[in-house]
């Protein structure tokens, strides 16, 4: 995903004089080198230093250009995150906040390195979109929208490198504040964003190989949310569940519950997300995220105990 | 060209604008006239002697934040006699129908950002003043700064970018009344001295002038060797101008009332360097 968004960036900024990128003390990677070698006034390396990351970034944004405030999650969002509330949400410049490693990717560096409030955190900032693209494809047309948008502050939650695609077989195009479907069923919804979109088309498999019907859809925009279609996926399956790699509340599970409320859905609704604990572990994500409860086998145990194939009076089973 | 600074012309508008600020702060119960005027000369000097206009009289070409935006009355003042604020824009300061708050809000005329949280205006001048770079434009960002604004942090990862970045594009105006909201800041922070070694140890230009002396505070920024940015340093009096408000921490954030106006109004006089 970050090469993703290093290529695409630097196609974009070639023929964009106004696309600039503010680092922090983070190596560029891929295309992102060779943007600094031909554009080096527009890539600022700010240092170990993320408050005047995010203030140059207003300021650029202030003075009509459209800079991209790029480092590690934690520290483009919690470290400078009154000058992300005031310089950029506050005056409502369109910024691109990039965070890297969002969730639990930096799985061996202890929980300094975790970004596992980010999306709720993003999500309460008004004006504040909020992106998490499940592969380098997603990130690919993310990163097109951020570069191209006069909305406002963009929080785009990327992973770090080597992500496998996932979004290949779509049948339907990225658009930004649509859930996309990457599979359809009739039975099953699994809603999911980001990276963690892996164990849950895995779950989809495992799910399918017993002949259920699953629909899967990428919400790759959590802010503004597609209500509209996430209550067409509640009324359309039986059981909706959502995975993300997410602290349990101010995320997607608690919001789809909200929208299921207000419309009056009757599905069943499972969330599974990460635990409200910080975990002293290392190792892989894989590891972290079993951790915090989060695996293929648990998922399915735990969809397993579900009635299926008749619409059930909403149950909201408790978050993990 | 503009013409010659005329300090005596500043004393005179300077002691306006203290009367109008004065006048504002019997409609609210509260806000912050002794930080307006311990800044007031050198925001004088920023709009009438530093800023370029451009064709448009109500538009300038060179940018200015208040950084310290709870000192946002004295450029309020100024723009309102520049009449890109009006008056009615002042007189329903702080009220539901006007809008003007006690803090800098960008989107009202001649209000280049939102200020009002400290440490912020440093890393947005940058920012601003890097833009015009890469836009390869000749355009000056001013910044006003408070001395108790150095003490965050950020304000120096600001003033490390600009200079590293060479911005020489980049004016800071900071208003040294030793005071901040609660302390005397050479008693309580006195390793907060010496300032201008410290600024021109971080890579920047800097000078040290009385901020109250609108014709040395012009001489000094236009003197500039300008090859980096630069910080002018002014010694000023926070409530400079009311005898009874000078260097008493109270009038940080208090308005006078009615008596207390009629004595400061009755104390007013220019301003001498």
């Amino acid at each position: 995903m970050r090469n993703a968004f290093a290529t695409t960036f630097y196609e974009l900024a070639k023929a964009d004089p106004r696309l600039a990128i503010v680092v922090a003390d983070i190596s560029p990677a891929g295309s992102l080198e060779k943007f600094r070698h031909e554009f080096p006034e527009r890539f600022v390396n700010t240092g170990v230093a993320e408050q005047v990351m995010i203030g140059m970034c207003a300021g650029m944004a202030l003075r009509g250009l459209r800079p991209f405030a790029y480092t590690i999650a934690t520290f483009v969002l919690y470290r400078p995150f009154e000058f992300v509330r005031d310089d950029l949400c506050y005056q409502n410049l369109p910024v691109t906040v990039v965070g890297i490693g969002g969730g639990v990717t930096y799985s061996t560096l202890g929980g300094t390195h975790h970004a596992q409030e980010d999306v709720a955190i993003a999500t309460a900032l008004a004006n504040m979109a909020v992106l998490a693209p499940c592969d380098p494809l997603e990130t690919r047309e993310a990163t097109r929208w951020c570069a191209g948008q006069e909305r406002g502050p963009v929080y785009l939650r990327l992973g770090r490198a080597g992500e496998p695609v996932l979004s290949g077989e779509a049948a339907e195009a990225w658009t930004f504040g649509q859930l996309r479907y990457l599979r359809r069923g009739a039975d099953v919804c699994l809603l999911s964003y980001g990276p963690i979109m892996r164990m849950t088309l895995e779950v989809a498999d495992r799910l399918q190989h017993e002949g259920v019907s699953v629909s899967v859809a990428s919400v790759h925009t959590l802010k503004p949310l597609d209500v509209e279609g996430i209550v067409t996926a509640l009324r359309a399956h039986s059981h909706v569940v959502v995975v993300e790699e997410m602290a349990p509340w101010g995320g997607l599970g608690p919001r789809v519950k909200e929208v299921a409320w207000d419309a009056g859905a009757r599905c069943r609704i499972d969330t599974f997300s990460l635990e409200d604990a910080f975990r002293h572990v290392y190792g892989t994500q894989g590891d972290l995220l079993a951790a915090h409860g989060l695996s293929i086998e648990r998922i399915l145990a735990r969809l397993e105990r579900a009635p299926r194939g008749r619409k059930t009076r909403a149950r909201a089973s408790r978050s993990r | 060209m503009r013409a010659p600074f005329d300090g005596a012309a500043a004393r005179r508008r300077c002691l306006a604008y203290r009367r109008r600020i004065l006048d504002i702060s019997q409609q609210v119960t509260a806000l912050h006239v002794a930080p307006a005027f311990s800044c007031l000369e050198m925001v004088d000097v920023a709009y009438h002697g530093l800023m370029r206009q451009s064709a448009d009289p109500s538009l300038f070409l060179d940018g200015f934040l208040m950084s310290k935006g709870h000192g946002c009355l004295a450029q309020y003042v100024i723009l309102e006699d520049l009449g890109i604020l009006t008056k009615t824009d002042l007189d329903r300061y702080c009220t539901a129908a006007g809008q003007l708050g006690a803090h800098p809000d960008y989107g009202v005329p001649g209000i280049e950002a939102s200020t009002g949280s400290l440490g912020h205006g440093m890393g947005i001048a940058t920012g601003m003043a890097h833009a015009e770079r890469i836009k390869g434009s000749d355009r000056c960002v001013h910044v006003v700064l408070s001395d108790g604004e150095l003490q965050e942090g950020s304000t120096w990862e600001g003033i490390m970018m600009a200079a590293n970045l060479g911005l020489r594009n980049l004016v800071a105006l900071l208003d040294l009344n030793d005071f901040s909201g609660l302390d005397r800041m050479s008693e309580r922070h006195p390793a907060f001295y010496p300032v201008v070694d410290k600024v021109r140890a971080f890579g920047w230009e800097a000078a040290c002038v009385n901020g109250h002396d609108a014709e040395a505070v012009h001489r000094a920024v236009t003197s500039r060797v300008g090859d980096r940015p630069f910080m002018l340093v002014g010694k000023t009096v926070k409530g400079k101008g009311v005898s009874f408000m000078e260097h008493v921490p109270i009038w940080h954030y208090r308005s006078p009332n009615r008596e207390e106006y009629a004595q400061a109004i009755a104390g007013l006089v220019e301003v001498s360097a």
